[in-house]
């Protein structure tokens, strides 16, 4: 009975190992196998199983009387698995452990490493074992947007300000278009751009100019009448990403701070930038450029 | 059947026959009566006045309006089931612009109407708002395309509103103040459901809006009420029978606690309960004293854990219907199945299907349930395991289920005891739950499982299947089976053109098939729709590629949609969509 108990008790290390990573933990795994080993028989194979998916349970008869109330909480210990062990067994133990030693002969791929991720098809098919907890498939499983994001951003220890309905809304915005407002300095109305429209800095720089040039001619001299105000508006305003020209375009991003943009690849700008500014070039200190309080920028709008 | 229908129907006069008509239980007996005879048809047509269309492509607009000009009530759905799961793309279609036209045009008189899954603007919106001088009720699930703007039409003109009913839409928040819209006189709301509302809620104007509206029964709010808005509101519509809660937490104050427990206290009518965001435990058993004659709760938004959950839902006795997300786990599900006698739906949703720490709820739970709940027939469950065993003893426990939906988190999920597939489960359910309606398999699972249920679910109405099969055969089975099929939905199945083709009548007997990502391809499309002329066979490649008109027949088909229509090929298609 003892050994048993010690044989639960190394499986979690063993757990531990699987739960690693990929190759290695399935060499160990396999090392295991080969391992002579006192106990009873298939009982080597039952932790292999155990090991394999997170989740198995074993009826009574093998369980020694581990108590499954140990492990309660919700925490990722390895050894959560043993919570598992089913009461009140409903096959006959034997045949369940052949039919495991059988399969596991079958078994071609790395063991799930993923606690959550409770049996993978043995063997039986390959796609399968390709797939790992932490790549869901497209569409699986079939729930929708709005309680997806509850999972997410609604977990009781999390102090998330987000409306669960906001961040469902959200994600489905971001299939649409992504306005998000821009301003310039000296210029007490501001416009807005759809970063979703754009794949590069290159145009959305290209974009700024547009938006941005006829309101500055306007600006400038209101009261310009006919062929003046069109020598104006043909000043484009350029050098917005690199320093050079008069202006500079910063962001500020999901934590708040002002940033250049530019910096990152698009698709990171894209999803974290919240609004836009265009600063006057001469405005700007190296060091000033992150420690913009958010209060100042709220004076500024 | 009389031997001369048109002599006997003439016996009578037409409002008799329509008196008749009105004790038809259903749209199908209502369809048999119309086609005995020409006069039957004349007269039930023009009595019927709840109109159902199923798929918004199935048949025209102007044509549907015509034939039943009396219309009083209408119901349209557009996309696929699958559109919730993003397995559609964004522009497929579904557009209400020429319901709405239709309608405005033809039905003066059209005082209920409800979208599903439709994309529906904010022109639809104002455009129905002006066109019905007794409008009543707007039901709105699953659909987008329209704004706070679109609702503040509806409000400040629809004069006789009883029913806006938004359930999960997706819609854009630009005009914060639209409840301002329902003029002062306006005091005809019976049911108001915001829940899915993006934005704030202006609370005084909806605090002053319950107010007036005293037969009030249903009140769901968004997220964005806190608890100190909803003892305030709760104050002023102690009538209500059905109330969605905002978020269940709030500032905190000495005596919220004492305050929303008072409000419920007065609460004598409640029978549903929803919402609950992000529900904080503390405040929970101040909803202690509605418990008892609750008959629907539904805390699938609330990431309450056991103990707080099991003792709130033990004390609802009288529940009918329970929402829960999985932190219910088994023993949770246990006091439910010996607290909860009159049980007869459940739904068990996953908290965090991908995350690192799994909730302890498994085929157990559900097994009790279905032991305990001599009234259960309606089950929608997610978890990470099962055994062929569990569906068995459930099957046999519950030969009155009419609606099983079980999904195994990770697919090709077997049967965790003894690593077979779960064919022999579901084919009891199958077998034993003759009245089965609608079934979702999932798990690992052969043709076998395909066999039984087409051999045995006679009244299944609609079938989702998804990573199962080996074989055609699966397919057929299918198809060849399962009398009573309307929807079928597939994805990830190794299911090719053969069943398809053979089965090929079979599908103009149904409202629609889904299939993706199967093994399809585009000769047997082409060859579906050369054979069949009433089904609408559309390809849908998000890849937005060369067209498909010069592809080979080889080629495969990721995405597959066939309906039945009498309105022929739509001319709505977007780039994505090809009517073969």
């Amino acid at each position: 009975m003892e050994e048993g108990f010690t044989r639960i008790t190394e499986g979690c290390p063993q757990l531990l190992e699987l739960m690693g990573g990929g190759g290695n933990s399935f060499r160990a795994a396999e090392e295991k196998k080969l391992e002579l080993k006192l106990g009873l028989p298939g009982g080597e194979n039952w932790l292999q199983a155990k090991g394999r998916k997170e989740g198995l349970s074993i009826d009574s008869t093998l369980s020694l009387g581990y108590s499954s109330k140990v492990a309660k909480s919700n925490g990722s210990k390895p050894c959560a698995g043993a919570k598992r062990v089913f009461l009140g067994a409903v096959e006959p133990n034997t045949e369940a452990i052949q039919k495991q030693q059988s399969l596991e002969r079958k078994a071609c791929g790395p063991p799930v490493a993923h606690a959550a991720a409770a049996g993978n098809a043995a063997g039986s098919n390959n796609s399968s074992q390709t797939r790992t907890a932490s790549t869901p498939v497209v569409g699986w499983p079939p729930i929708r947007s709005f309680r997806k994001n509850i999972a997410s951003t609604s977990k009781p220890s999390s102090e998330s300000q987000n409306g669960v309905a906001e961040t469902a809304t959200k994600l489905k915005n971001d299939k649409k278009g992504l306005f998000v407002k821009i301003n310039m300095d000296g210029i007490p109305i501001g416009r807005k751009v759809d970063l979703k429209a754009y794949n590069s800095y290159e145009k959305l720089s290209l974009t700024v100019d547009e938006l941005f040039r006829g309101l500055i001619a306007a600006q400038m001299d209101p009261l310009a009448a006919g062929s003046q105000k069109n020598s104006l508006d043909k000043q484009a305003i350029t050098g917005l990403l690199d320093g050079s020209g008069e202006y500079t375009l910063v962001y500020e991003d999901d934590e708040g701070d002002r940033m250049l943009v530019g910096d990152v690849p698009w698709d990171m700008f894209v999803s974290t930038a919240k609004r836009l500014r265009v600063l006057k070039s001469s405005d700007l200190s190296a060091s000033s450029l992150r420690t913009v309080s958010r209060k100042r920028t709220a004076t500024q709008c | 059947m009389p031997p001369h229908p048109e002599w006997t129907a003439a016996m009578f006069p037409d409002e008799v026959w329509e008196h008749v008509f009105s004790f038809l239980p259903s749209d199908a007996d209502r369809n048999v009566a119309a086609a005995s005879c020409h006069a039957w048809l004349r007269i039930e047509r023009r009595s019927r006045r709840r109109v159902f269309v199923g798929n918004c492509y199935a048949v025209a607009p102007a044509v549907a309006v015509a034939r039943f000009p009396e219309a009083r009530a209408v119901e349209v759905k557009g996309k696929p089931h699958f559109a919730d799961f993003d397995l559609v793309p964004g522009d497929w279609g579904g557009g209400a612009d020429e319901w709405v036209a239709a309608m405005a045009e033809g039905w003066p008189q059209l005082e209920e109407l409800r979208f599903k899954r439709m994309v529906v603007s904010d022109d639809c919106l104002e455009v129905i708002a002006r066109s019905f001088r007794n409008f009543r009720v707007l039901g709105l699930a699953f659909c987008e395309g329209f704004s706070t703007a679109g609702l503040a039409a509806v409000a400040a003109n629809c004069r006789n509103l009883r029913v806006l009913d938004l359930q999960e839409n997706v819609i854009e928040d630009n005009c914060s103040h639209w409840l301002s819209h329902f003029p002062e006189s306006f005091t005809s709301l019976v049911h108001l459901n915001i829940a899915c509302l993006p934005g704030e809620v202006n609370v005084p104007v909806l605090e002053r809006l319950v107010s007036r509206c005293t037969n009030l029964k249903t009140l769901k709010l968004n997220h964005a009420v806190p608890l100190e808005k909803l003892v305030i509101l709760l104050r002023k519509a102690p009538q209500l029978v059905d109330l969605g809660t905002g978020r269940f937490s709030g500032e905190h104050h000495l005596d919220l606690y004492s305050k929303l427990e008072s409000a419920f206290t007065g609460y004598k009518s409640l029978k549903s309960l929803s919402g609950t965001w992000e529900a904080v435990p503390a405040y929970l058993p101040a909803v202690y004293s509605v418990c008892e004659g609750l008959t629907s709760l539904n805390l699938s938004y609330a990431t309450t854990q056991n103990p707080e959950l099991i003792k709130l839902v033990s004390r609802c006795k009288s529940l009918q219907r329970l929402w829960v997300m999985d932190f219910i786990e088994d023993d949770g599900l246990a006091a439910v199945a010996s607290s909860c006698k009159l049980l007869q739906e459940l739904r068990v949703f996953p908290s965090d299907p991908y995350g690192p720490q799994p909730v302890s709820l498994t085929e157990r739970g559900l097994v009790a349930i279905s032991a305990g709940c001599p009234m259960l027939h309606s089950v929608l469950y997610f978890c990470n395991q099962m055994t062929n065993a569990a569906l068995i003893a459930i099957a046999l426990n519950r030969p009155n289920l009419t609606r099983f939906r079980l999904c195994i988190i990770e697919p090709q999920t077997p049967d965790y005891l003894t690593l077979q597939p779960l064919d022999a489960g579901f084919s009891a359910i199958v077998e034993s739950c003759k009245d089965l309606r609608r079934l979702s398999v999932s798990g690992l699972l052969t043709d076998r499982v395909f066999k039984s249920i087409g051999a045995y679910a006679d009244r299944l109405e609609m079938l989702s299947v998804a990573f199962a099969g080996d074989s055609d055969a699966g397919l057929h089975y299918i198809l060849s089976g399962c009398k009573s099929l309307r929807k079928l939905e597939i994805r990830d199945c190794p299911f090719g053109d053969k069943p398809l083709l053979a089965n090929a009548a079979k599908l103009e007997t149904m409202r629609s098939l889904w299939m993706s990502s199967c093994s399809l391809t585009l000769g047997a499309c082409k060859l579906l729709a050369r054979k069949m002329p009433r089904l609408n066979v559309e390809i849908i490649d998000e890849r937005r590629g060369a067209s498909w008109d010069s592809r080979p027949d080889d080629c495969p088909v990721e995405k597959l949609y066939v309906y039945r229509t009498v309105a022929g090929p739509r001319s709505d298609t977007p780039s994505c969509v090809w009517t073969v």
